[in-house]
């Protein structure tokens, strides 16, 4: 019986060129001790391309310029990794300060931006976390933008295909039975979920933030991949797209201090971030129970 | 620590969500079929049930009924685990009283994530 041979290990010039390729298209890094993640998230790539090394992709990334194998090797190697009602206690508290914000301005259509929203779980959980609380200021359920660099994330997203092993995780039955359709390892999202939810392909290294303010923006377990530079950038677009006194959602491991001016510990919702108004005089930060000052712009 | 009863007639699969409850930090007991399982609950009521559909001499179906008529003070949640996965079940064992429901094969977080959704984890 013949046995195939294990590839041989990478070279360092290999990992150095997909690792700065990645870098360079979404600002995202691979720390030193994560480069196995490379030789295991390519694998299908290789697989697709008939090439059995790293070393061989890499060349192929050299020569052939053809944007779709660099795209499919970025693809690859983004961490997709969510489920629905990911820590759930955060998305609770989210809901908590939209409540807050409707009855401080119950004529206003509230927004959110979910950034970097891979599949589509978190957008979609706060959808139907906003349809059980009844949010709807001015009339409306709030406008919920989802963003993702991702392409391929973003067709699952948008056609809302889960696995059975991606349904379960995290969604009760009960939710699963009102707003999902599907059997065995095949199940959708209701057309009347989906349509809740507005998917856009966004860079938040190189792109500016979709238009208009945000009430809250989450952006969780992004930031980690970005070096401290990216980082403080990625603050700035994230303030520009947050109206003064709206909430930044992080990541569990991730933080604001020490790294940007523009958002403050809220001490009203515990681990998020309030917006500040650096044009405002110094003044406490006002928490979103306050009403706003008309000159924000926001209303 | 909170109990655990795993209901399955199939011993690797029993033996699969011992482990993964044992590092969660369940004490576990097991039944190979409904029978046994309402003689355990009756004589201790466990925290959570994980139970299985189709088995020998008592059916899980079965068995959430005779443990909804077994006059238990305090009584355990529920969470399906089986291999029916098709919308029809799914609801047929919610409204027979599940609390929650599992498809299988399953992994530690899918477990860990509809024990927490019920309260025991």
């Amino acid at each position: 019986m013949m046995h195939a041979r294990p590839a041989p290990p990478a070279s360092a010039g290999a990992m150095n060129l997909i690792a700065s390729l990645l870098e360079q298209r979404t600002g995202q890094q691979i720390a030193a001790n994560r480069t196995w993640r490379i030789e295991t998230a390519l694998k299908p790539v290789l697989r697709e391309l008939q090439l059995d090394t790293l070393d061989q992709l890499a060349t192929r990334l050299v020569t052939d310029q053809k944007a779709d194998i660099a795209e499919k090797v970025v693809d690859a190697l983004l961490n997709q990794e969510t489920s629905f009602f990911r820590d759930n206690g955060v998305l609770d508290m989210a809901v908590s300060a939209l409540t807050a914000f409707q009855a401080e301005n119950p004529q206003r259509r509230l927004r959110v931006w979910s950034a970097g929203c891979s599949t589509g779980q978190e957008p979609l959980s706060l959808a139907i976390l906003a349809h059980e609380h009844d949010i709807k200021g001015g009339g409306m359920l709030p406008e919920i933008v989802a963003t993702d660099i991702s392409p391929a994330a973003l067709d699952r997203a948008r056609a809302g295909l889960y696995s059975q092993f991606e349904i379960q995780r995290g969604l009760p039955i009960r939710r699963m039975i009102d707003w999902f359709d599907g059997e065995g390892n095949e199940w959708t999202a209701k057309a009347d979920l989906v349509r809740r939810v507005r998917f856009r392909k966004h860079n938040l290294v190189s792109d500016p933030p979709p238009p208009g303010k945000f009430d809250i923006v989450l952006c969780r377990n992004v930031l980690l991949y970005f070096s401290l530079a990216l980082r403080r950038q990625v603050f700035e677009t994230l303030a520009a797209a947050l109206r003064p006194g709206g909430l930044l959602v992080l990541g569990a491991g991730e933080t604001v201090i020490g790294q940007t001016d523009a958002f403050a510990p809220s001490d009203r919702y515990r681990g998020f971030y309030q917006r500040l108004d650096r044009n405002a005089a110094p003044q406490a930060p006002a928490e979103p129970t306050h009403r706003l000052p008309k000159a924000t712009g926001i209303l | 620590m909170k109990t655990c009863l795993v209901v399955d007639d199939s011993k690797v699969i029993r033996k699969v969500a011992r482990h993964i409850l044992e590092t969660l930090q369940f004490e576990v007991r097991e039944a190979g079929d409904g029978r046994e399982a309402l003689d355990s609950c009756l004589a201790s009521a466990p925290d959570v049930i994980l139970l299985d559909w189709n088995m020998p001499v008592m059916s899980g179906m079965d068995f959430l009924r005779a443990l909804k008529d077994s006059g238990l003070s305090q009584k355990p949640k529920v969470v399906f685990c089986t291999t029916e996965n098709g919308m029809a079940y799914i609801r047929a064992a919610i409204e027979a009283g599940a609390d929650e429901y599992v498809m299988k094969p399953f992994d530690r977080e899918t477990l860990e994530s509809k024990l927490q959704i019920v309260g025991v984890a």
